[in-house]
């Protein structure tokens, strides 16, 4: 039998020798321990989409490298929002780990305090792999995900750009180029609007609260800024005035009838029947105009940043991330599922199949991840220009639906011939009270 | 008479009282169960809308009590202004037309003729269909491009319309999706009307010599107005809090222009969450709706009397 009791010159002499080794500066043997938290279960709440069905794909991975169980479910977003602020204000969600909208939700959910702080988990090498590091995520990236003391409270999952999408058969029948301003464009889509044969220039959201994502890239090229030093909103200024009449202008003159109730979904339908030639909305939707059984332009749309503005060019950027409830008693198992979710394997999925962009520079940098995705590299190529000058496009306020609404609904008031000064100073007046209310509690 | 009914149990229980063992057991216990759950889901929840009304209350910051500052806020609210317009428009298009197509429909499918089982059957089919999934294929329909009631139009050279992409045309667009579904309800309850006519006053009035049109306007429709009535009230109920087909075909738009005061009121307590403010326009709701059905039995009412009046 060999004696396998250790003496204590032996414990000795192995601690001596493991402290000199610290000093050499050799690595301490800190890793990430996946299976640390084998055998808890947890619950996740997803928005419908192609974010969630990655997840719930290749969930089985996750389990096996962790053993971990997860249960999930998708919910349409709008429904899942609601249900998420629900649960939340209950006090005791069902869930432990939660899919949010940042452009909608990240200021109500730091004021209201309902999502655990990962920063501590972030800097812990035995939950945390090296490669995922706070300045891997793109700048919007982390303004989403921190508050104001610095907290992580998320991690950025998958990144919304607004680009610009055309229809190169139109534009060559028509001997148009591809605009590079926002005068161009307006110029080019009067140019491509023939409503004899039932074509038009441009399509976008009109419809209230929806068409806010559109316009606020306008905005913002035009040099808005939503917010002042003090908080007080900003959006009836004259950089609002001349987006809105840029606006007005390209919905009323070039684009199909009915526009000002047309959402992301109908305005896809016009763009995909060869019917709009031009149409500005996010990156996402390249899988269906590519997919020949729902689209009848594959293979001949163009895809290009938002042209530039008179002050800048920017994308106006929406994202959605994955954070943990501060209810949750598993948190740091779901601090290992929310980091798979972002992992490189993950992102990859997720960009080469066209369902989102991940916020992780080093994924949309990789280049063999980029060869690996299937759509056009036109669309890759304006992805990866948009994150260049990306520029968050909406206000960080709580009341966030109600600036979509009433200033939504200023814009599509002058689809249908409202002067946009007035509309819009109407909106501002509507919305400011709204607005202090909701920060002065 | 009521003292007399009064007094007659009284007496009884002075009689009883000396055996107490055998006084009837009281049926208090059995309702019990009944009003704990009338309390539960019905009393308590407008008790606690009432109350919320009272506060400001919004999910995710703490509550104050606020008084009847959210109704004051209501005043000069312009959407909820215009979101009452809207609803009575929608309301009294959407009972109207469905009960003037309805009672033709009606007096058609009460003739006898060939395959009107059949027909009946096929005509009642939109009442059948879920009015969410009905939305999304009208709102299909109604596409200004693709959709098939333009290409329809375009076929006898009516130009294309907008329906519910244009504020003046989406609230009669919105109400024809609603006619289209409910006109068979209407039907139906007027079919039963028809069938318990007696047959005798159209004998005499076809000895009279009276045309069809008399027959239906000094016959038919008095007869059937008890059922119209009936008819009419449904509609309006719901109408009234039709939410649905506007949420899934325009969610209140294009900009407000089909805004509802329920459409409104959604928006104000799950995507503002602003549930004080939200139970406000709840409240003053519920009140339109007893006003409107509080009318409705009035005319009624004076109806029954007038009919009996004329009658006798």
């Amino acid at each position: 039998m060999v004696n396998h009791k250790i003496s204590r010159r032996t414990l000795l002499t192995g601690t001596a020798a493991a402290g000199a080794l610290s000093l050499t500066g050799l690595p301490a043997r800190a890793e990430l321990n996946w299976k640390k938290y084998a055998g808890t279960k947890l619950e996740v709440i997803l928005a419908k989409g192609p974010r969630g069905d990655n997840l719930q794909k290749n969930i089985k991975e996750f389990t096996e490298l962790t053993g971990i169980q997860v249960e999930s479910e998708q919910i349409p977003e709008q429904q899942q929002r609601q249900k998420v602020v629900i649960e939340f204000t209950s006090g005791r969600p069902s869930f432990d780990v939660v899919h949010l909208s940042y452009h909608v939700q990240k200021r109500q959910f730091e004021k209201a305090g309902w999502l655990a702080d990962m920063t501590p988990f972030m800097k812990d090498p035995t939950l945390t792999a090296p490669d995922l590091v706070e300045s891997d995520f793109s700048a919007a990236g982390l303004q989403y995900a921190k508050n104001d003391k610095g907290q992580m409270l998320s991690l950025p999952w998958s990144v919304d750009y607004f680009i610009l999408y055309y229809n190169k058969e139109l534009f060559q029948k028509k001997g148009v180029a591809v605009p590079k301003t926002l005068d161009e464009m307006v110029a080019a889509a009067e140019k491509l609007t023939d409503p004899k044969e039932g074509t038009y220039g441009f399509v976008g959201r009109g419809l209230r609260n929806a068409n806010m994502a559109l316009w606020g890239n306008f905005f913002v090229d035009y040099g808005g800024e939503f917010l002042d030093a003090k908080g007080n909103i900003l959006t009836d200024g004259p950089e609002a005035v001349e987006a809105t009449k840029l606006y007005q202008t390209l919905l009323t003159k070039s684009a199909p009838p009915g526009v000002a109730g047309f959402n992301w979904m109908e305005s896809m339908a016009s763009f995909t029947q060869g019917r709009s030639a031009m149409w500005i909305d996010g990156v996402g939707w390249a899988p269906p105009l590519e997919d020949p059984a729902a689209s009848r332009v594959v293979g001949k749309v163009g895809y290009t940043v938002v042209p530039a503005g008179p002050k800048g060019q920017y994308s106006a950027t929406y994202g959605d991330g994955i954070g943990i409830a501060a209810a949750s008693k598993n948190k740091e198992a779901a601090y290992l599922l929310c980091q798979w979710v972002v992992s490189k394997k993950q992102g990859a999925r997720l960009l080469q199949a066209g369902g989102g962009v991940p916020f992780r520079n080093s994924i949309l940098n990789d280049p063999e991840i980029q060869s690996g995705v299937k759509m056009p590299k036109e669309w890759l190529q304006s992805v990866i220009d948009s994150a260049k000058i990306s520029k968050l496009g909406l206000p960080v306020v709580i009341p966030v639906a109600e600036f979509r609404d009433i200033v939504g609904a200023a814009l599509t008031a002058t689809l249908s011939g409202a002067d946009p000064a007035a509309e819009l100073k109407k909106a501002n007046d509507q919305y400011r009270p709204i607005l202090e209310r909701s920060e002065k509690t | 008479m009521s003292a007399l009914t009064q007094s007659t149990p009284a007496a009884a229980r002075s009689d009883a009282a000396p055996e107490k063992e055998l006084r009837p057991p009281s049926y208090w216990p059995f309702v019990v169960p009944a009003l704990v759950v009338v309390l539960a889901i019905i009393i308590f929840p407008w008790v606690f809308t009432i109350w919320m009304s009272l506060n400001e209350w919004k999910v995710g910051s703490p509550t104050s009590f606020v008084g009847f500052s959210n109704y004051l806020r209501l005043t000069s609210d312009p959407r909820f202004i215009e979101a009452i317009g809207h609803t009575l428009v929608y309301t009294a298009l959407s009972v109207l037309l469905p009960l003037v197509l309805g009672t033709f429909a009606a007096v058609v499918f009460h003739q006898n003729f060939a395959g009107r089982g059949f027909l009946r059957g096929v005509f009642i089919m939109p009442m059948m269909a879920t009015p969410v999934a009905i939305a999304l294929v009208w709102t299909m329909m109604f596409h200004p491009q693709l959709g098939i009631l333009n290409y329809l139009l375009s076929l006898v050279g009516i130009p294309a319309q907008l329906w519910v992409f244009h504020p003046a045309t989406v609230i009669p667009s919105l109400v024809l999706v609603e006619t289209w579904q409910w006109t068979p309800l209407v039907m139906l309850i007027v079919l039963g009307g028809l069938a318990a006519i007696p047959t005798e006053p159209y004998e005499s009035a076809q000895i009279d010599g009276a045309n069809l049109w008399q027959v239906f306007r000094f016959i038919t429709l008095p007869l059937i107005m008890p059922f119209l009535f009936i008819a009419g009230m449904i509609r309006m109920i719901d109408a009234v809090k039709s939410f649905d087909i506007i949420f899934a075909i325009t969610q209140g738009g294009p900009g407000s222009a089909s805004e509802t005061i329920n459409i409104y009121l959604y928006s104000v307590a799950f995507t503002y969450y602003d549930l004080g403010y939200g139970s406000a326009i709840a409240v003053v709701f519920f009140l339109l709706i007893v006003l409107l059905a509080a009318v409705m039995l009035y005319a009624r009412q004076r109806m029954l009397w007038t009919e009996i009046a004329s009658g006798a």
